[in-house]
């Protein structure tokens, strides 16, 4: 967990951001959306969490940015035109996020944990000796199939409604 | 030396970026997209909590990552209806501008 690298993927997960809110054309936010969730996959990895940041880049960058742009291009949307822009709707919409940002980082200037680095986790000599560690996929893996048994298959069927809903929704009504 | 409170500043500063597009864009694929940024900051900050407190075999905290892991299927579910949605509101209305869908019956 080096800070450069911690500086730099946290820069580019932010950058990357904002820019999907600040372009007008859609392909470019999504494309910059792409960039964002794979520094953050980045991130996931430097927390020790290697399944997570690969299922990030599986599923978030492979798959449903793949969506989004297929999408886009299926409504051949366009750089949209400028609108006359409502400023009052504008100014209230940034003063609302910048009251939510205040909150939240008084609350982390408050959190006393919040400025303890990570601790370590155990070298590669203990984890000889019989420390289990860093095998987060097993782990992860055990859980889900152990004490998440029943949200795991209750997300299975999540999905299956999802799938027999898009169907319903996208299919052409013949009357 | 990074702290865990860098990595919740982060995650604020994402979910901020997030909540303003949701505001402040008119377009209902992009508004689709801040969700998604929403909800990876809420990912980000659950992975750091789960690096910080670990337990006494020296594990990181495991649970948090099957959050997550529930979070991101979600997620993917969620995005799949909202842009057939998207498409259905497109066939009828040819436009994807949520000002120009006001009403509750076409």
């Amino acid at each position: 967990m080096s800070p450069f690298l911690f500086w730099i993927f946290a820069l580019l997960l932010l950058i990357f951001g904002a820019a999907v809110i600040f372009n007008r054309n859609p392909v470019a936010s999504a494309l910059s959306l792409v960039v964002s969730f794979l520094a953050l996959a980045a991130l996931f990895i430097s927390l020790n969490a290697y399944f997570i940041g690969i299922i990030q880049v599986l599923v978030y960058a492979g798959a449903i940015m793949v969506l989004f742009l297929f999408i886009i291009m299926l409504l051949d949307l366009r750089a949209e035109e400028l609108r006359k822009i409502n400023w009052v709707a504008s100014a209230g919409g940034v003063a609302v996020a910048l009251a939510l940002i205040v909150q939240i980082f008084a609350v982390i200037g408050k959190l006393k944990i919040a400025k303890q680095t990570f601790p370590p986790l155990p070298t590669p000599t203990a984890l000889a000796s019989g420390a289990s560690t860093s095998d987060d996929v097993r782990q992860i893996g055990l859980l889900l199939f152990t004490n998440y048994n029943l949200p795991f298959q209750i997300i299975g069927v999540v999905i299956l409604v999802a799938t027999i809903g898009v169907v319903m929704l996208s299919r052409r009504e013949t009357r | 030396m990074v702290t865990l409170g860098h990595y919740l500043i982060v995650s604020a500063i994402l979910f901020a970026i997030g909540f303003a597009g949701v505001m402040l864009r008119r377009n209902i694929i992009i508004i689709l997209m801040a969700v998604e940024l929403m909800l990876n900051a809420a990912n980000l900050s659950l992975v750091a909590f789960s690096r910080f407190h670990v337990d006494p075999t020296g594990a990181p905290n495991y649970n948090a990552q099957v959050f997550v892991f529930f979070i991101i299927t979600v997620a993917a579910a969620e995005v799949a209806v909202g842009l057939a949605i998207v498409v259905a509101l497109f066939r009828l209305r040819q436009t994807t501008h949520v000002e120009d869908i006001s009403s509750l019956k076409f």
